[in-house]
């Protein structure tokens, strides 16, 4: 079997003297889509943070074999690291196609290329390309921070709460290109509050309570896990059962 | 009570040392400077490290009080302490005249609007002719007692530092007190801070003119150390160098002033003295040494140097217990209103994007309700709305039946409507009782100059007896002391519910308060806030955590996109076809 | 007053504005991408200034050696950031930049002064030196504290602009210099007479606004700048590093101070403080702009000059005092156009 291309071993995070996260390890596989479940303040996004060199952490992170444990998020970026933030952090008062061309930085003689690509994945950006990001609707930014972390043409996409604040449908159509992605060969680190639709899409999740992994395996297992059923899909199983 | 004998220490320590026989005089000119630049350090590091106000106009307030003693006792030949008073008025005067126009600045605005009025009084100190030009104004009379005449520097030593050490303990005693909370609440931005009662305005006003006063005070003793005065020490680079003092010692502590007074009066005149016998007396040498160790120091240590230096004690001052017995007054128990809250057609707009659209609901007395909906759908507008953080774009918004329209935060607190934050909003070195007891500002009386003076003690006691009881009701007694900034996030947002009950609230606004929490932990936190109904108060409440809410809540109001789309009890609410699709399930 | 006085407090005020529009526009962009406060702008304006003069003088000006020297040291600073992970790449680039870079200025300025230059190569010569200067300032002062307070970016940015202020006087001296024109034609218009000095400042802002402009909007590299103003973290997650920002624009500030100075020197007598007050003058304008707005800036800076102009005409004791003043009935405007944001600092 070959490297996992994300390894993550005893990585703890602190905040102060409060640890958010403790000795957490993780993989990601070549092709694949991971998803993190667990309640608000759980400590996922600090480890997606810390994994993309935002936050200090102890431990180790590899990206395909290689140690990248110390370096800048830039050259974590080079490396073939890449982030969507919760908050998306767009270049707001920039136009779409400005930001995209950004995200093509580290890359600059594939942009051309990599412009197709997303406009395919993501037709409504090709029609506001001119528009400034900042104008744009809560799900095109969310669309337009994808869009450009694609740009990079990253091995390993992490996105923190895709659905943060949109209207189902546009939630669905975001879930549906991350299920494309795995097929175009990027894999997909995913997290997520809505843990029903993120364990619908992924091969394998791992469910963080307080600062550490519960519990991990392959997505229906964890599903199907009567812990995770009482606290994270239970009533909402409950009330999309009745629909 | 607190420990004193460090400053007494201190104190005998410097009335000694003029006492050294043998000690070049030249020692004395140099602390005396040091002492004129700890007072005016002093209030910046009140303004700039606790207030979170940077202000490069410092020794503009020195020039005031100093030009003012300068041509009182010249040219009318008033008393060098009849003058005393009426610099520090002067320069308290110009505060509230320049304050007026910048303290409201926010950001970066505020520092460079100091710096440009400084830049101009510098200039218009150097032309008027009242203060005599460039030239200044000389031959001012020493200080007197007497007949003794304090003619050399020995003499006003004993004055300056006085100064020095009273000034230190008045504002120990300040920030250690029911004002001094407001002020150091003013850093963390000023939406938490009022929604407890404490007047931002008035708290950036006073430290302002406070600073100003002190510098003053060193303005009106270098007159009459140096006996003249010409513009250069009021200009920017002397504001400047003040910034830089507070700094290095430790922009927010009072005694980081006189340390970094030390430290950087002592190293430029090393520097002055000493690198022209190794370099030869070739140009400006000591500015350049000076700006490059400047430039190192903040890379070095940017806490500065008292932070570090009280690091290396072995031994840590003692919080002082709280005698939670003292009571305090409540609300005068009265029947509650038929409604306490009530929204009517309430609108926020921003720009093109309407947050909240026309939303209606009321909260009744002894109930639980919920807000809940998407991301973004308006439930912390709607909170904004009603704290009046925001103001409404339309509809009407009455508490206990008061329409609050023009209302600020203070006046709701005041009203008994208390609140917690999404993103928490605690300070975060100061303790877990310090910042609940904020919650307790408006049950306290005690001004600025009791505090000061430490007539506020009785006052003080209750208050943070009532912020220990809050503490202990919501089970973070073990933690009382810690600096809040220590805690896991689910408990900052349990210290943000007692600073909240501690303005004995008729109703509690809690946004999302369960979450980061445990399972034991959510359930605790709910027979609380069951228990808080119970004995009377009405709660209402945002949270996504579905279990929480429908366990909890005795009604629920959805929004989606700003709009109410539903309302109703928890089972209603759980079968509702529109909720569903907008939020509970079918998301994916 | 009449109509000749009129015109000409109008000219000079533009052609001073013209120069302060540089420096507020200079200042916006460093405090945009770095968040810092750029004081030493007006060593920038001094030292190219005084570094032309000094060429024109047919002497050695000492920035050259200054420059070499903060060079070598930059290099040291990339080493040590650089120990964690040797990578030869790195180290190489480090080595253009901060010594074979500031070796080949300082070559130039050996080899070619005491010669009767023409004027373009003393001008391409300061703005080399200058600019040196103004990437290992970066380097060495603000890039490894660029992600502390506005503060205690402040405090170093005043500790940089007293150390180079001392430098500027052991350099040029106490004496004050003038430079040479670049133009010494003078056109009539009825009554007013337009110096070809003015007419150059007028140009050469007017070409490095369009060009500034060109940059922002149009090559990736402005883009960058700008998205790094924008938005740090964005930035970083896409791979644009803020150390490089953060040196981008201090060069490009210097560079434009330089211009400034080289623009000016002809027209005043300038020290090696006077850079300050020229540099504040132009910050007063940035403040107007709200450290944000170019345009805005531009606009300030030109009525800065104007009121300059009238004022050392009206009230020639006060006009500091009126010019510094200026910007307090605008932050109030401001203040009260625009409520009060909570703004979420950590």
């Amino acid at each position: 079997m070959t490297a996992p291309l994300l390894s993550v071993s005893g990585a703890s995070i602190a905040y102060g003297k409060v640890e958010a996260v403790r000795a957490v390890s993780l993989d990601v596989g070549h092709n694949e889509i991971v998803t993190i479940v667990g309640a608000n303040g759980a400590g996922k996004t600090t480890l997606l943070n810390a994994i993309m060199g935002i936050l200090p952490q102890s431990g180790r992170i590899r990206l395909n074999g290689v140690d990248i444990t110390g370096i800048e998020i830039e050259d974590r970026v080079a490396a073939g690291l890449s982030l969507v933030p919760e908050h998306r952090e767009l270049f707001g008062t920039m136009s779409v196609e400005d930001n995209l061309q950004l995200g093509a930085f580290r890359n600059a003689r594939a942009a051309a290329q990599s412009f197709e690509r997303v406009y395919a994945l993501f037709p409504r950006l090709k029609e506001r390309r001119q528009q400034l990001a900042g104008t744009l609707s809560g799900g095109e930014q969310q669309m337009l921070a994808m869009g450009r972390a694609l740009m990079g043409e990253p091995r390993l996409l992490m996105l923190d709460e895709p659905s943060l604040g949109l209207a189902p449908l546009i939630v669905a159509d975001i879930f549906k290109t991350v299920g494309e992605l795995r097929a175009a060969g990027v894999s997909v680190l995913l997290v997520e509050q809505n843990a029903k639709a993120a364990l619908q899409i992924a091969d394998r999740a791992y469910v963080m309570e307080l600062g550490h992994f519960i519990l991990d395996g392959a997505a229906d297992t964890v599903a199907a896990d009567p812990r995770v059923v009482a606290s994270y899909l239970g009533f909402q199983n409950d009330a999309a059962a009745r629909v | 009570m607190t420990q004193r004998w460090p400053i007494v220490v201190f104190a005998l320590a410097m009335a000694a040392l003029p006492l050294i026989p043998d000690l070049p005089p030249f020692w004395i000119v140099l602390l005396n400077n040091i002492g004129l630049a700890a007072l005016v350090a002093m209030g910046l590091v009140l303004l700039t490290g606790v207030g979170g106000l940077t202000s490069f106009g410092q020794a503009a307030f020195c020039g005031f009080g100093a030009y003012t003693t300068a041509v009182l006792t010249t040219a009318y030949g008033v008393s060098p302490w009849l003058t005393l008073p009426l610099a520090l008025i002067v320069s308290g005067l110009a505060a509230v005249a320049l304050g007026l126009i910048t303290v409201r600045l926010s950001g970066h605005y505020l520092p460079l609007g100091t710096l440009a009025w400084s830049l101009g009084l510098y200039y218009l100190f150097g032309k008027m002719e009242l203060v005599g030009r460039n030239d200044g104004i000389s031959a001012i009379p020493p200080l007197s007692i007497g007949s003794w005449r304090m003619l050399d520097a020995g003499a006003i030593y004993y004055v300056i530092w006085i100064a020095v050490i009273l000034s230190a303990v008045l504002t120990t005693n300040l920030l250690d007190s029911r004002t001094g909370r407001g002020i150091r609440a003013l850093r963390r931005g000023h939406i938490a801070a009022e929604a407890f009662g404490v007047n931002t305005a008035r708290a950036k006003m006073l430290v302002f003119i406070y600073a100003a006063v002190l510098a003053g005070l060193s303005g009106w003793l270098y007159a009459h150390f140096l006996r003249a005065v010409t513009p250069t020490p009021f200009g920017v680079h002397a504001s400047i160098e003040y910034l830089f003092i507070a700094v290095v010692g430790g922009a927010g502590y009072i005694w980081g002033g006189v340390l970094g007074a030390l430290i950087v009066i002592v190293l430029k005149e090393i520097l002055q003295s000493y690198l022209p016998l190794i370099f030869g007396g070739q140009g400006q040498l000591e500015l350049i040494v000076f700006g490059l160790v400047l430039v190192a120091l903040v890379h070095l240590a940017p806490n500065g140097a008292w932070p570090w230096l009280t690091g290396l004690l072995p031994f840590k001052r003692r919080p002082p217990r709280i005698d939670t017995t003292l009571p305090l007054a409540g609300r005068p128990a009265a029947e509650p209103p038929p409604v306490l809250l009530q929204l009517d057609g309430a609108r926020k707009q921003f720009g093109g994007v309407l947050a909240v659209n026309d939303v209606s609901f009321a909260v009744g007395p002894k109930e639980i309700v919920a807000l809940i909906g998407p991301n973004g759908a308006g439930k912390s507008t709607t909170f904004n709305l009603i704290t009046r953080v925001l103001d409404a774009s339309a509809g009407r918004i009455t508490v206990c039946g008061a329409d609050i329209a023009s209302a600020t935060p203070q006046e709701i607190a005041r009203r008994g409507v208390a609140r917690t934050f999404q993103h928490v909003k605690l300070i975060p070195d100061m303790s877990v009782l310090e910042n609940v007891a904020l919650g307790a500002h408006l049950r306290g009386r005690a001004g600025t100059v009791a505090s000061m003076l430490r007539l506020d003690r009785a006052d003080e006691a209750r208050l943070l007896a009532e912020a220990a009881r809050q503490i202990a009701r919501v089970g973070l007694t073990d933690q009382i002391d810690q600096p809040a900034g220590s805690l896991s996030l689910g408990q900052q947002r349990i210290v943000e519910i007692a600073r909240a009950l501690c303005v004995d609230p008729v109703l509690l606004l809690l946004d999302e308060p369960a979450a980061g929490l445990r399972h034991m932990e959510k359930q605790q936190l709910a027979a609380l806030l069951r228990q808080l109904r119970d004995g009377g108060m009405s709660i209402l409440l945002v949270e996504h955590d579905m279990g929480f809410v429908m366990d909890l809540a005795d009604r629920i109001v959805v929004l989606d996109f700003g709009t109410k789309i539903a309302e109703g009890t928890p089972e209603a609410i759980r079968t509702n076809p529109d909720v569903i699709r907008a939020y509970l399930g079918a998301a994916a | 007053m009449n109509t000749t006085i009129l015109l000409f407090l109008i000219q000079d005020g533009i052609t001073n504005g013209a120069v302060y529009a540089l420096l507020g526009l200079a200042m916006v962009l460093v405090f945009a991408v770095t968040r810092v406060i750029l004081i030493p702008q007006g060593e920038f304006v001094a030292y190219g200034a005084l570094t032309y003069a000094t060429l024109a003088a047919g002497q050695t000006p000492g920035t050259a050696m200054l420059a070499m020297i903060m060079g070598l040291v930059a290099f040291c600073f990339d080493l040590f950031a650089a120990r964690k992970a040797f990578r030869p790449k790195a180290i190489l680039r480090a080595a253009a930049v901060d010594i074979a870079f500031p070796a080949i200025v300082l070559a130039l300025t050996w080899g070619l002064a005491g010669r009767a230059n023409a004027i373009p190569v003393n001008i391409a010569l300061s703005l080399l030196i200058v600019a040196a200067i103004g990437l290992f300032l970066y380097r060495i002062a603000f890039q490894p504290i660029a992600h502390t307070s506005v503060l205690v970016l402040l405090i170093a940015s005043v500790g940089a602009h007293l150390a180079l202020e001392g430098f500027g006087l052991i350099f040029f001296g106490a004496e004050g210099l003038r430079g040479p024109a670049i133009s010494d034609a003078m056109i009539s218009i009825g009554q007013l007479q337009i110096t070809g000095q003015s007419l150059a400042v007028y140009g050469i802002t007017l070409a490095l606004i369009v060009a500034l402009w060109l940059f922002f909007d149009f090559t990736l590299y402005g883009k960058a700048l700008r998205a790094t103003a924008v938005n740090r973290l964005g930035a970083r997650l896409v791979g644009i590093r803020t150390s490089l920002s953060g040196q981008m624009a201090f060069l490009l500030a210097s560079v434009i101070g330089a211009i400034s100075g080289i623009l000016i020197v002809p027209i005043t007598t300038l020290y090696y403080d006077t850079g300050f007050i020229v540099g504040l003058k132009g910050f007063v304008a940035a403040i107007i702009g709200g450290l944000i707005s170019y345009p805005i800036t531009a606009a300030a800076a030109i009525v800065v000059g104007l009121v300059e102009a009238f004022s050392s005409f009206y009230a020639s004791n006060y006009k500091e005092v009126i010019v510094f003043t200026l910007i307090i009935p605008v932050l109030v405007l401001r203040s009260l156009a625009a409520p009060e944001v909570e703004e979420e600092k950590e």
